[in-house]
């Protein structure tokens, strides 16, 4: 919880004691520096019923495709894919490849984008402007997530509270990841003798 | 020789945990004191930039006997002190019950579960779960902001530590921490109609008391309430009003550009400003707004944040009348350390000349 602090902070001091140059890099902070717009971000949000609807239809055909990936190998085909997702999923959401993405529980807003990268909800710090407390030029990722979620058919999951992110997990693919529990589950489901016998 | 002993106090030690009663999670005062239904106060403590002792002793000494627990701030607003678990293991030392803030900002999910077994065993039965402020708020902006848990997984990570001795791993704990958990509310940043909803994912994820940001702005926090109570979560949580004296319309301005999460309405600083003595005024302002929200249904308690200003805690507290004429657990010394004390006091200023000739002659 933020306190009540005196008219000169410590922040401030150390502001002041800082080298002065004429050079003033850009932006606030690196994160804002190499994202220059969220115009696309934003699009996404506005239609995130589209894309909840079109991610479903995307995921079935993923899992359809399961006697493929596995044909091939999960292990091989883990490489093109991720180079595929990695630019569509930059572009879309400006997504940094967790490896465990939650798009669909969070009104299409990547969590990731939080300076935070909260993602259980907003924090404290929102401005009264909706934008993020540590960059002040961006809308909270929270503020938009809620409002994405409002438009979406299964916005209520992002009541659920969210596992801390596996950062083992960084850098892979979150589609092939997804299909393959989802083919597990599936096969789990048609033959349970088997599973209960394994496990 | 018997020792006359405050309600909640073990009676072998002032610090060591109370006896467990049923339906209680932690052997601490706070809990206690909430599951009575009293109206709790809590404070802050301003931590110390300093190595000594005294320091955390002298600015806890100041809210004894007026307040329930007192939060141990880690590095609020990103600005180094001394940290919570220090200062929690000085208070728990004394007999105080301290509140253990825990912020995501500066460790990780090991360095966490480190710490709330370190504080457990010390004797801290209240943890505040909290996001923490983002570091460009403090003095070293150039520090790794770390968050690798959030409050929410991190309030769900102490529960299962406490209630399924385990760690977040899985592994077994021997011994897991008795402690009443608590999280951090702000009614008054965006999104507004998101933020009861949020409230119940708390809860959800294991929170039991909540302490508020500050509270300036008395009909947007009963609009909160109200869904707050719609929604049933004032039954299953124990909400605290945060609340503090502003020191003047400057300082009020300040704040309200500066400190991210803080609403100030125009209101206040007309009014402050229209003030002969501001930091009069202020602290009437703050008690006019207890009195306001101790009123509203599924208020708790009140947290006071009177930074820089602790001294006027006390007056809050008392002319505000919430405590009803309870009295929260006030540092005595003990009726043993009292006639040592005397004793002490004996050979050290009264003139004795004793010279071994003299305790010849009286001994005969």
């Amino acid at each position: 919880m933020s306190e009540k602090q005196p008219a000169v902070t410590q922040a401030t001091l150390v502001k002041k004691a800082a080298p002065k140059s004429d050079y003033k890099p850009a932006d606030v902070s690196p994160q804002r520096r190499v994202q220059r717009t969220f115009a696309v971000r934003l699009w996404s949000i506005r239609h995130s019923r589209l894309l909840e609807w079109f991610y479903s239809r995307f995921a079935d055909v993923f899992l359809l495709l399961h006697p493929l990936w596995k044909g091939i190998g999960y292990g091989r085909v883990e490489a093109p894919v991720k180079f595929v997702e990695k630019r569509v999923k930059g572009f879309m959401f400006d997504c940094r490849m967790c490896g465990q993405c939650i798009l669909s529980s969070t009104g299409m807003s990547c969590p990731m984008n939080c300076p935070k990268q909260l993602r259980n909800g907003p924090c404290g710090g929102v401005r009264a402007n909706g934008n993020c407390e540590v960059e002040p030029d961006m809308p909270c990722v929270w503020v938009k997530a809620w409002e994405g979620s409002r438009n979406m058919k299964h916005g209520d999951k992002i009541l659920a509270v969210q596992k801390p992110v596996d950062q083992s997990l960084r850098e892979t693919s979150a589609w092939l990841r997804v299909t393959a529990q989802a083919a597990a589950a599936r096969e789990a489901a048609q033959n349970p003798q088997n599973t209960g016998a394994s496990t | 020789m018997s020792v006359r002993h405050q309600r909640d106090e073990n009676p072998a030690g002032i610090h060591l945990p109370l006896d467990p009663l049923p339906g209680h999670t932690s052997r601490g005062r706070l809990e206690r004191v909430l599951r009575r239904g009293e109206f709790a106060v809590t404070t802050e403590l301003n931590p110390p930039d300093s190595a000594d002792p005294e320091d955390v002793y002298n600015r806890a000494k100041i809210f004894d006997g007026w307040v329930d627990a007192i939060n141990a701030v880690d590095a609020s607003g990103a600005n180094c002190h001394m940290s919570s678990v220090g200062i929690c293991a000085l208070l728990t030392r004394m007999g105080y019950a301290p509140i253990m803030q825990i912020a995501c900002r500066d460790k990780n999910r090991i360095a966490i579960q480190g710490d709330v077994l370190g504080g457990a065993a010390m004797g801290v039965a209240n943890m505040l779960c909290l996001t923490g402020d983002g570091v460009q708020a403090g003095d070293q902006p150039g520090a790794k902001p770390v968050f690798d848990l959030d409050s929410m997984s991190l309030l769900e990570t102490i529960r299962i530590m406490r209630d399924n001795g385990k760690f977040l791993s899985g592994r077994k704990l021997t011994t897991p921490p008795q402690v009443f958990l608590g999280c951090a509310v702000n009614p008054f940043a965006p999104p507004y109609d998101f933020r009861p909803i949020h409230l119940g994912k708390k809860i959800a994820a294991g929170a039991q008391f909540a302490q508020t940001q500050y509270c300036f702005d008395v009909p947007m926090f009963k609009a909160f309430m109200q869904k707050a109570r719609d929604l049933g979560h004032t039954e299953k949580i124990f909400l605290l009003c945060g609340v503090g004296p502003l020191a003047s319309a400057k300082t009020a301005k300040w704040i309200r550009s500066n400190v991210p999460g803080i609403h100030i309405p125009d209101a206040v600083i007309k009014r402050l400003e229209g003030a002969q003595d501001q930091k009069k005024e202020g602290k009437q302002l703050c008690i006019d707004i207890i009195n306001e929200v101790k009123e509203i249904p599924g208020v708790a308690g009140i947290h006071v944040m009177a930074y820089r200003q602790e001294e006027y805690v006390a007056e809050i507290v008392d002319e505000s009348g919430v405590l009803k004429g309870r009295q929260p657990w006030k540092r005595e010394i003990r009726r043993d350390d009292q006639i040592v004390a005397q004793r002490l006091d004996h050979i050290l200023h009264d003139e004795i000349t004793e010279t071994q000739v003299d305790m010849v002659k009286t001994a005969h």
